[in-house]
């Protein structure tokens, strides 16, 4: 089974993926959750949802978040795809997915995860990640942890700079 | 001038700690160049034809003796013993080893100075009026808006990994000294009639290979929103952006494909259906930020000793007519500093003089100085009657030229001698074209002219908007450039029209003579280069230029 980093309580450890990502032309497996593209959601989302089946999405860099809106209720996990570690494009998708849409399932950072932007992506709302670059929880720990403070409000629930000098009256 | 708190100072306390790491990592090879270079990029450490360059962000040009003491220091400890202000009011130090890097960045963190965004495809230092406080045009100090916009736009976990990089400007003057129209978002801070400021948001200007003159994508927007508006922009931005061309990949692009109403339809739609609270500069917050720019405690004064020092010496008079700017305070004068003296590289600064500079600014200009986008400085706070001593220092260290805005105060990138994109020399074409116009009594006949000069098609020298553009080419492995006039950065923003043919490297400064020679010629009373031009058109300047070379 494949391994994915999770935070759970602020902390990094490894967890079992119940998940099976499907290529557009693989069979659904029998049982068990699955992770589909966006087109074929849109044909067999609603059949497998339907028959009480775990489903995620996964978004490339390049697709709208906007076209999940209404199905995000029911959905298991979305995935965004960073098709290369400098295509920022899911930072916004993972910001719209929790801000707009309030969406509070797995956002799973997926493609080329590096430890470098973990501080990035849990403060835009990813949950799980797929490291690309062998990078453990203890990374990951670290890189979330490496600043005491932060400018501006995102997906977190890490209090901006300003709010700070508000409560300590500084 | 904003000073960091302790929450400031933690951050960029953080960020050195981080960079230290990742430094030890490339040097005990954990891992490849490749994976090391957007790291070092995001701390402003580039790999140049020689040796490494690290550039330190000015934020919005603002300095004080202690931050110039401090860049001193790095220039002679790590560096050559000079350091080089750009047109993003910045300052590079070319010749940086990499083990260093790590220390010197410790060193500019305890002095408040760091690297942050000062490259890769992220939000970058935020240009405002190198003037902010002193000049009386002003409705508001834009720097308070520059600093919530530091604060917000830094390490922002949305847009860090941008199609392209990302430029703000920030003027709250008629005349617009920032060149916000040629900006990735320019900002003009306005007064309603109720009293509320509200700002002309301008998107999609900008030069490079494709230069485009931004059109305002909208008239009005309440200051108090300024952040959520941002965050709207960039978001579009971010998402839509085209990724597939580096050279297509700046807003520019995309707001002129998509046309900039439906742009700004866009953003609005984005801005309605954010949460503006979260994200927005609270009133506390911003009230914070102001008390750190309060105004100085002016004195007042005659302004009678340096009325007397000026008829007695004629180049003190020389240099208050062409250097100084009115200050809103009477009694005040903003005092322009040229690092063009003829013969220099454009925007080095010597490691002697930033500490005289430190010095001065403490004594006479309430411990403020700023970087300009042309590449000089400003003491913006000096009492009339210390100008004869602040002149004479100035002149001890060799930056009293008299030649703010005039020919030889050209800006110029730093080329094919330092550049790894450049096709072609730019400071050595500068050094030629100030030299002829060295005296400095024909500069001050001939007026505002400026020359801007870039070594590549990437436009750093700014060529587009020059009164006279001069652009670098290669032509099977020569240097040639190409000429282009009536260009403008202010609040006229325009994009120089071309000349003709490219020029050898001996032709330009011959060029820019037989330019300066029809100017003359042709002007009318009161008009400047670029006013003639406007009136005349190019033909004549053709004629004289394309007469002589052939």
């Amino acid at each position: 089974m494949q391994k994915l980093i999770r935070f759970a309580d602020g902390r990094a450890a490894w967890s079992d993926d119940a998940f099976v990502t499907l290529d557009d032309e693989a069979p659904v497996p029998a049982a068990g959750g699955v992770i589909l593209s966006l087109s074929r959601f849109q044909t067999e989302g609603e059949g497998l949802l339907a028959a009480g089946r775990p489903v995620g999405v996964r978004i490339k860099s390049n697709e709208e978040v906007e076209g999940l809106a209404y199905d995000l209720p029911r959905l298991a996990l979305v995935a965004l795809e960073f098709p290369k570690f400098r295509d920022g494009r899911a930072f916004s998708s993972a910001m719209l997915l929790r801000e707009r849409y309030g969406y509070v399932g797995e956002v799973r950072a997926v493609g080329e995860v590096l430890r470098e932007q973990a501080n990035f992506m849990l403060r835009c709302g990813f949950n799980a990640f797929e490291p690309s670059d062998g990078a453990t929880p203890g990374d990951f720990d670290k890189a979330a942890h490496l600043f005491r403070h932060v400018y501006q409000a995102a997906a977190d629930d890490r209090a901006p700079a300003f709010t700070e000098r508000a409560k300590t009256g500084a | 001038m904003y000073r960091y708190d302790a929450i400031d100072a933690e951050i960029i306390a953080d960020r050195v700690s981080e960079f230290r790491g990742q430094v030890a990592r490339r040097l005990s090879g954990d891992i490849t160049e490749d994976q090391f270079k957007p790291l070092r990029l995001m701390n402003g450490l580039y790999l140049q034809l020689h040796a490494y360059m690290l550039r330190v962000a000015i934020p919005y040009g603002t300095l004080d003796g202690g931050k110039m003491r401090r860049l001193a220091e790095v220039a002679r400890k790590y560096d050559k013993g000079y350091g080089h202000f750009t047109t993003r009011t910045n300052i590079q130090f070319h010749w940086i080893r990499l083990k260093d890097a790590p220390d010197i960045l410790e060193s500019l963190a305890d002095a408040g100075l760091h690297a942050i965004q000062t490259s890769g495809n992220c939000i970058r230092n935020t240009t405002a009026d190198q003037y902010a406080g002193a000049t009386a045009e002003e409705i508001d100090d834009p720097r308070v808006w520059c600093e919530a916009i530091r604060q917000w736009s830094t390490f922002h976990p949305e847009f860090s990994y941008l199609p392209r990089k990302f430029k703000i400007a920030v003027t709250a003057a008629p005349h617009d000294r920032t060149a916000a129209r040629l900006h990735d978002i320019g900002l003009i801070l306005r007064k309603e009639r109720d009293g509320g400021l509200s700002f002309e948001v301008i998107a999609g200007g900008g030069m490079g290979r494709t230069p485009y003159v931004g059109p305002t994508i909208r008239e009005r927007l309440p200051a108090e929103h300024l952040l959520s508006y941002l965050t709207a922009i960039l978001r579009v931005y971010n998402r839509y952006g085209r990724r597939d061309n580096i050279y297509k990949a700046r807003i520019k692009i995309l707001v002129a494909s998509l046309g900039a109403e439906e742009f700004a339809r866009q953003v609005e739609a984005e801005w309605e259906a954010m949460d503006k609270t979260k994200v927005d500069v609270p009133t506390s917050e911003l009230a914070r930020i102001r008390s750190e720019f309060a105004e100085p405690a002016f004195k007042d004064v005659t302004g009678e000793a340096f009325e007397a020092a000026k008829k007695a010496d004629p180049a003190l008079a020389r240099f208050a007519r062409n250097n100084l700017a009115p200050h809103k305070r009477p009694g005040y004068a903003i005092v322009n500093i040229s690092l063009k003296a003829p013969g220099e590289v454009p925007g080095d600064c010597s490691a002697d003089q930033m500490d005289a500079l430190a010095t001065l600014a403490e004594r006479y200009s309430f411990d403020e100085i700023r970087v300009t986008h042309e590449q000089n400085l400003v003491l913006p706070h000096v009492a009339l009657d210390d100008l004869p001593a602040v002149y004479a220092e100035l002149k001890r260290i060799g930056l009293a030229t008299p030649n703010i805005a005039l020919a030889s105060d050209i800006i110029a990138c730093p080329g094919l001698d330092y550049c790894a994109l450049a096709n072609a020399r730019a400071i050595p074409i500068a050094q030629r074209i100030a030299e002829r116009i060295a005296d400095p009594e024909k500069a001050e006949a001939v007026g505002e002219l400026k020359i801007k000069i870039s070594g590549c098609i990437n436009a750093c020298g700014h060529h587009h908007v020059g009164h006279i553009g001069i652009l670098g080419v290669d032509k099977k492995g020569e240097e040639f450039y190409q000429l282009t006039l009536g260009g403008s950065a202010a609040e006229d923003a325009r994009l120089g029209d071309a000349l003709g043919p490219a020029l050898s490297a001996p032709q330009v400064p011959e060029a820019v003579d037989l330019l300066i020679d029809t100017y003359l010629r042709e002007r009318a009373p009161g008009e400047r280069f670029v006013d003639t031009y406007a009136r005349i058109g190019v033909a004549p300047f053709k004629a004289a230029v394309y007469a002589e070379a052939h």
